[in-house]
């Protein structure tokens, strides 16, 4: 039995082996798509969580839609915000309607006429169905000045040729509700942010001397946040807007509520600066930064700040609304801003006797634009805060 | 825990001198007093001796002093029981103020008890149903009440009321019952309509609580020692209430701190808005007049108010948690 014979060269296995050579890093190198997101910049993340949280994306797009309008306020708006028409005082809304007779004539509203009830004297204004007065677009109509630079007249709807269109009613001097609720949105709507710049600023310089140098300043600093953050700031609001002088121009004043509103603000974001600050100054890039000699000015501002950057943003977007609502509670009350100028609040101040608001229900219509814008950047406030932390 | 009081009260003092002095300044910056604008009506009315008048009526409030010591002469006076004269009518501050600052005080307390027991049920109930109906209606509703500004609220209240109800919901009590003594009518008329603004004054912070027990309360639920005691066998109630519930409560007293300014602040304009008998409406219009005895006492008594809602606060929290107490050294 000398059949021995050399081992048979074993089977080429079932499964493929590929023949390349074998490289040891194959785990760690990463797909085109996880190079994306993990090369990816912070505000890059930010960016792409935020876009999944659908309410902060809609209300985001409101409120642009709404910071739109204002630079154009003159071409939405079909009449001028102080034009008066002295022939429709608290005119009733005209509504849209499509059809007359059963026949589309295309938007139109009905034309109004004024009589007077007998006996309460009351103007009473009733629809006139012979009147049917088509709404125009793109349009010459009345002329304006455009942020008070050039005159233009071009619209984007305008009343018929001697008709009207009152969307949301007249006031007592017989102006448009929705031209001044336009217009209004240019101030309601900016004191919010320049206040929040003011307050952004303040909150970033204080907040950053208390956490960087620490020990005295920091006491004090914080002793004075406690006083007015215990303070009820509407209280306060009024006392400084009421030692506002009654001889400043409405831009001034303007201006000046604009501070007074970032006066009272500032404290929150101060403190969330100072407890970062406190928590990343400990840290060994600090150290490093410190040990090159960069200055503290440079470490704050180059090293730290950007560390937190957008929780801050997050937090200011959420006190926005505090703000817009703070001025429409001072000019509803009358110590805010005055008329001229015009914003929700100076509208809504007109409806601060029950007995004219009962008759004349339009006047309530700036509860609306306040409320939506409010609740929008409550929203976007959320969803920027939770998108604030990417790496969660 | 004596030694804690003290210094909580020692802090207390500066706090409010601070303010008052700081108020009181902000009330005299404009250009001149509540006596300029009597004495413009007099000097149009062509009255020979108006400005005669007007100096006799400056040193008569004192105002023809330098304003540190007009503020010296106000602080050391409340100090004897008086709190100047309001400069309108030369009537003593005290007796213009008294019982509206007792219906302020009605109001904001029963909005602190309104917050605190409708946050509690609703909170509760958030957290321990989540995720099912009730809750996302509780965090709906919640959501509305943070953002819906209170003015408006009363505003549009005010309005329904008016108009679909036919009744006025403004003032606090029925009129019949205005500028009577105390009696139990009268009371029951109070407590009728102090319900309104204390429901528009209450929803912001109603919601804002409701969030934090419910968050801090889920947070609490899920920690070990409630499945311990599940998995022990002790009753659901026993396990909700006197475990996690006390823990979760904690920053519910804690608030109060944050909440009384916001019930402040919301008072004082819901109640220009329903025109109450309270400090609101009468705090506006001594400021829109400079009326600094009135305006400058209003707005201490407002800083009296928050700061000792704030120290009852911190002391009750200092009584239910011992790492307050002994200084927050033992935690970590």
């Amino acid at each position: 039995m000398n059949d021995m014979q050399p081992p048979k060269p074993p089977s080429p296995t079932p499964h493929f082996v590929s023949s390349e050579p074998w490289d040891p890093y194959v785990d760690d190198r990463l797909t085109a798509d996880q190079e994306r997101f993990y090369m990816a910049s912070q505000w890059k993340l930010m960016w792409w969580k935020l876009r999944r949280h659908r309410p902060a994306v809609i209300c985001g797009i409101f409120l642009l839609l709404m910071y739109g309008s204002t630079l154009f306020s003159e071409i939405i708006a079909p009449y001028e915000q102080q034009k008066r028409n002295i022939r429709f005082i608290f005119s009733p809304p005209q509504a849209i309607h499509l059809f007359h007779e059963g026949k589309l004539v295309g938007p139109f509203v009905y034309g109004v006429t004024l009589k007077r009830d007998p006996d309460t004297l009351r103007r009473v204004y009733t629809e006139d169905p012979t009147q049917v007065q088509p709404l125009r677009f793109f349009c010459r109509g009345e002329v304006y000045e455009f942020w008070g630079l050039f005159v233009g007249d071009f619209h984007l709807v305008c009343p018929a040729e001697g008709g009207t269109f009152f969307l949301l009613g007249t006031d007592r001097l017989g102006r448009d509700m929705f031209s001044r609720i336009v217009y209004a949105a240019r101030i309601s709507l900016t004191v919010g942010l320049f206040g929040i710049s003011l307050s952004f600023i303040l909150g970033m310089v204080i907040g950053g001397i208390a956490g960087y140098y620490g020990g005295l300043a920091d006491n004090l600093i914080q002793r004075f946040i406690e006083i007015l953050k215990s303070f009820p700031h509407l209280p306060l609001w009024l006392a400084l807007s009421a030692a506002l002088p009654v001889t400043w121009s409405p831009l001034l004043v303007y201006f000046g509520i604009t501070i007074i509103l970032a006066l009272l603000d500032w404290p929150g974001l101060a403190r969330a600066v100072r407890s970062k600050l406190l928590a990343l100054r400990e840290e060994d890039f600090a150290t490093a930064a410190v040990l090159m000699g960069a200055t503290p000015k440079r470490i704050i501002g180059r090293h730290l700040l950007p560390g937190f950057m957008s929780h801050l943003i997050a937090s200011a977007t959420l006190s926005i609304p505090s703000m817009i609502l703070a001025e429409t509670a001072l000019s509803f009350l009358g110590l805010g801003l005055r008329p001229p100028m015009t914003s929700w609040g100076v509208l809504l101040n007109e409806a601060t006797d029950i007995n004219v608001v009962a008759v004349n229900w339009w006047l309530m219509f700036p509860v609306a634009p306040v409320i939506l814008v409010i609740l929008s950047f409550q929203f976007l406030g959320d969803g920027l805060r939770d998108a604030a932390d990417p790496y969660q | 825990m004596l030694r804690y009081v003290a210094k909580r009260i020692l802090i207390m003092i500066p706090t409010i001198l601070i303010i008052s002095a700081l108020v009181f300044f902000i009330i005299n910056l404009p250009p001149g007093d509540c006596v300029t604008s009597q004495i413009d009506e007099l000097l149009s009315q062509g009255t020979a001796d108006a400005t005669a008048k007007a100096d006799a009526l400056r040193i008569m409030y004192g105002l023809d002093k330098p304003l540190w010591l007009q503020y010296v002469n106000w602080v050391l006076g409340i100090f004897s029981g008086s709190f100047g004269l309001s400069c309108q009518d030369a009537t003593p501050v005290s007796q213009l103020i008294g019982e509206r600052i007792a219906l302020t005080m009605v109001l904001e307390i029963s909005t602190i008890i309104f917050i605190w027991v409708v946050s509690f049920i609703i909170g509760v109930y958030a957290a321990t149903h989540q995720y099912r109906t009730g809750d996302y209606v509780a965090s709906f509703i919640g959501f509305i009440g943070l953002a819906t500004p209170n003015f408006l609220l009363a505003l549009v209240l005010l309005y329904v009321g008016k108009v679909y109800f036919g009744i006025s919901i403004g003032g606090l009590m029925d009129p019949e019952y205005i500028d009577k003594p105390f009696s139990w009518g009268k009371t029951a008329s109070v407590l009728q309509h102090l319900l309104v603004p204390v429901i528009v004054i209450g929803t912001s912070g109603t919601a804002g609580m409701i969030r934090r027990l419910r968050a801090n309360l889920l947070d609490e639920l899920q920690k070990q020692y409630v499945v311990t005691g599940r998995a022990k066998g002790l009753s659901p109630f026993k396990l909700l209430v006197k475990y996690p519930l006390r823990h979760a409560m904690n920053p519910f007293v804690a608030d109060i701190g944050n909440i009384l300014p916001e019930v402040i602040s919301g008072s004082v304009i819901v109640s220009v808005v329903l025109s109450l008998p309270t400090t609101g409406p009468m705090l506006l219009n001594a400021l829109k007049t400079q009326d600094t005895n009135l305006a400058a006492t209003f707005l201490l008594f407002v800083a009296v108010l928050t700061v000792i809602g704030t120290l009852i606060s911190d002391l009750l929290l200092a009584a239910l948690d011992p790492r307050i107490r002994f200084g927050a050294k033992g935690e970590k």
